[in-house]
């Protein structure tokens, strides 16, 4: 065969060889698609609905019913674009937000940010062990059989599986937060009204309504949701080529945690609130309440949904905390190292889990105390990562085109503004009216 | 000799050659196309007016928070940036280098100098780079704590450095890495694999820099090591040309494996690029399913008449030396060219020259179609211990070989 010949069979070939491979690709990349992408966003506007999350919301709704409701649109919107900001800059520039704040503020600032992060996160982890042991104990275990049994599992659980092995786990228990669906479902709510109440704001000016604003704000926007989101992000070799679908994770997180608090409001909002309970004491007493109210079930359906919440959150938070800090500082992170390699990582990790989860059975520890420090630290703390990301967002070095819109720097500027001021009404409140800051 | 710190400089006062206070020292310039590791000069900023520069030789003596020069302040010259300079506040400072020795990517925390006094001038010269927990005490307490205090902490911490002549900079931009002379020779010596892992902890555009600065084998061999989803972003980002030249020094399965991950159009140019012969054997290859034994097959393997001798086979092996990637086996054709047997090539080595090829064969002889499933081929490396398997066409005829390391990699895979 001469050489033309050669290679028009070469063309042959390869016409039909392309596509038979790209034929057995496909339903890779269908599942693909939703595992390989559809996951850091998802996930973090997931592990965002913890216990301290589910108490503020249910706190919520007990307290003014569908009133507050309204806060959730421009809620959404603020999550959305600072979590796409993040998205954007790990496909810019290919790093985690911890490597960048390191590489162009210097060393000072980000040891400063990765403590206050790592004061933030143990109250979080915190939470979540208190979220676990109230939710059993609504199904009969006492704590101290519950809480250690999960700080194992948890430990275990990211050490010993490799990390796409938990991930996969992790998305599967996403789905469980439908409980909070049927939840509300169950107890009847008046969708006309919350639906009116969700477009239409009511905006009072009173310390308990401002306080439970804050608060409501502070859970859903947490600045370590961010550098998650990044490194996750970056992990996945989002490239370019899969902004897209990065975004569209980022939008389906961002919805689908909404549309939980949603639900969570309006179950508590149509009982405890409708019957005229407007204190309560977190999401347990809240589970509680709903017995005689909505229905067993809907009670059982919610404390599974706050077991579960404040599981998923004990077992990503810790991980994620320990990682920024040693990425951010230079040290050997990531559960793919052994334990030699990567000491520093390691003891965080373990720190986290043990003293989280150990507060929590401690008779008398002040609790109380060190959730209302690490909100008022997460309020401080998130206006100066936003501040950093803003700053690095906006450089043409770093990000090319990618730069952020006029549009997307005012809402991010915004966030930051309100978060401000929100943090100073909870530490007037936390200084003067010890008692009124709600949801912990 | 005594060891100083670059942020120890940084932010010191420098004084003349009177004793009057000039500015603060804000970057220390290495110029690595005259020394590698020398300080060649000082910037000092001045507030609102223009910096000036000191050059070494105009130093007298440096200690932590101080330096003091030799001339006066109207002798010094005025900055102007010079991208064939090494910022070490800019440039090295926070960032992160290549550990060319320790085969890792790490985070400079701080900068190492030994003082070197030279007739009158004190020239300082990088020693190591800090990238341990005395680096970190040392920024994270300067100002704030006594110096002494700060170097009692530090001896109570353990030390992480890299020698200078093993730190591998990362810059991105080529046309300044000619100019700072970074070349990535030590780079190139490493084994590809532990390459592949360093490109993982870089950004994209750090790995596609350093990709298009090895040469086409490390780069095709690195390649070949690194996930697929990583590899088809980097290739989709070179010129075509390039990529077709890496791809030729792939293995051609590992080459398909690269074009079919490829979106339509950058496959299509990059396959235009590629040689006649290449693109027939990948053509070949991307015939088969990912997941069947023709998927997983290399065609680099030797093929010999089994009528001939050890020697005749051993002399055919050398003058193709280089060309036959995979060197286990031996295959035998009979006159039909089908395959009609497999040798060690252990075996080939200890045969005495005028043995006959076919009767030093391994015995049963062992073979997969094409379209065999990738279940099928690792029942049959588990069950007959082997590290390579001979795949045939429809009439029987050799067309590739399965080796081990593809049989470990998908196994992995599935883990």
């Amino acid at each position: 065969m001469n050489f033309v010949g050669i290679n028009e069979r070469v063309e042959q070939w390869r016409q039909g060889a392309v596509r038979a491979r790209r034929h057995g690709r496909r339903l890779w990349v269908r599942v693909g698609l939703f595992l390989a992408v559809l996951g850091p966003g998802l996930i973090t506007s997931n592990v965002d609905n913890d216990a301290g999350g589910i108490s503020t919301y249910s706190l919520a709704g007990a307290r003014f019913g569908y009133l507050l409701l309204w806060s959730l649109i421009p809620m959404a919107i603020a999550l959305y674009v600072t979590e796409e900001m993040c998205a954007r800059m790990a496909v810019a520039t290919g790093k985690g937000l911890s490597d960048l704040i390191r590489e162009e503020f210097g060393f000072r600032p980000t040891f400063f940010v990765m403590i206050t992060g790592f004061v933030v996160d143990l109250g979080n982890v915190v939470a979540e062990f208190a979220g676990v042991a109230s939710a059993m104990e609504i199904f009969g275990i006492s704590r101290y059989i519950a809480v250690p049994i999960a700080g194992f599992v948890v430990w275990l659980l990211v050490l010993q599986g490799t990390h796409r092995q938990v991930e996969k786990i992790f998305l599967a228990l996403c789905s469980f937060y439908l409980a909070y669906f049927f939840s509300a479902v169950l107890a009847k709510p008046d969708w006309l009204e919350a639906a009116r109440h969700t477009v239409i704001p009511t905006v009072q000016f009173n310390a308990g309504y401002l306080l439970l604003l804050a608060a409501l704000v502070g859970t859903t926007i947490a600045p370590w949701q961010f550098f998650y989101l990044q490194a996750g992000f970056v992990e996945k070799r989002i490239g370019p080529r899969q902004y897209s679908q990065a975004r569209a994770d980022v939008i389906a997180g961002t919805i689908s945690c909404m549309v939980i608090v949603f639900f969570i409001i309006v179950s508590t909002a149509a009982t405890l609130h409708a019957s005229g309970q407007f204190d309560i004491g977190g999401a347990a007493d809240a589970a509680r309440a709903l017995v005689p109210l909505a229905g067993r079930w809907a009670a059982l359906l919610f404390a599974f949904g706050l077991l579960n919440a404040s599981l998923f959150a004990a077992s990503i938070l810790p991980l994620s905390t320990a990682h920024v800090i040693c990425e951010g500082l230079g040290f050997e992170a990531g559960i793919d190292h052994k334990f030699r390699e990567a000491p520093i990582f390691y003891w965080l990790y373990t720190i986290l889990i043990v003293v989280g989860g150990g507060l929590v059975l401690v008779p008398g520890a002040p609790l109380w105390r060190i959730l209302v420090l690490s909100q008022v630290a997460n309020g401080v703390w998130l206006p100066i990562v936003l501040i950093f990301m803003i700053k690095l967002i906006n450089r043409r070095d770093l990000m090319g085109d990618r730069v952020n819109s006029p549009t997307f720097n005012v809402i991010a500027g915004l966030t930051s503004l309100c978060m401000i001021v929100l943090t100073l009404v909870l530490i007037y409140a936390a200084l003067f009216r010890p008692g009124g800051v709600p949801g912990m | 000799m005594s060891t100083l710190h670059a942020t120890e400089l940084l932010g010191g006062e420098a004084y003349d050659a009177q004793g009057n206070f000039v500015g603060r020292v804000t970057e220390l310039f290495i110029e690595p196309s005259d020394q590698p590791n020398r300080i060649a000069r000082y910037l000092l900023g001045r507030g609102k007016y223009l910096p000036l520069v000191a050059r070494h030789e105009q130093v007298s003596f440096v200690a932590p928070g101080v330096i003091k020069l030799n001339v006066a302040e109207r002798d010094l010259d005025h900055f102007a940036p010079n991208e064939g300079w090494l910022a070490v506040r800019k440039d090295l400072l926070d960032q992160q280098i290549i550990d060319t020795k320790g085969r890792k990517v790490v985070r400079v925390n701080d900068i190492d100098l030994a003082e070197q006094p030279t007739n009158g001038t004190v020239e300082l010269r990088v020693t190591d780079v800090d990238v341990g927990l005395t680096g970190a005490a040392r920024r994270l307490l300067q100002g704030l704590a006594s110096p002494s205090f700060i170097r009692h902490i530090q001896k109570q911490l353990p030390a992480r450095v890299i020698r200078w002549e093993f730190v591998n900079l990362i810059e991105s931009d080529p046309l300044r890495r000619v100019k700072l002379r970074i070349t990535h020779n030590r780079l190139e010596n490493m084994h590809p694999a532990d390459l592949a892992d360093i490109m993982e902890d870089l950004s994209a555009t750090e790995r596609q820099s350093i990709i298009a600065s090895l040469d086409e084998q490390t780069a095709a061999e690195t390649l070949a090591e690194l996930d697929s989803r990583l590899t088809s972003q980097i290739v989709e980002k070179m010129a075509p040309e390039q990529a077709a030249d890496i791809l030729e020094e792939m293995e051609p399965d590992k080459a398909a494996d690269v074009l079919a991950g490829l979106s339509p159009e950058v496959s299509q140019d990059v396959f235009d690029e590629l040689r006649s012969e290449e693109a027939r054997e990948m053509a070949n290859l991307l015939r088969f399913d990912e997941n069947s034994a023709g998927g997983m097959m290399t065609t680099d393997f030797v093929l010999v008449g089994e009528s001939a001798s050890r020697g005749e086979v051993v002399d055919w092996i050398r003058k193709k030396e280089g060309e036959s990637g995979i060197l286990d086996n031996v295959y035998l054709i009979d006159g039909d060219a089908k395959l009609s047997g497999a040798v060690e090539v252990a075996r080939l080595l200890v045969a005495p020259e005028e043995q006959a090829v076919s009767e030093i064969k391994s015995e049963p002889l062992v073979w997969v179609p094409a379209d065999a499933n990738e279940k099928d081929v690792f029942e049959l490396f588990d069950k007959y211990n082997l590290r390579s398997l001979a795949v045939v066409d429809g009439n029987g005829r050799p067309v590739g070989v399965v080796t081990v390391d593809d049989v470990v990699t998908r196994l992995r895979a599935q883990l």
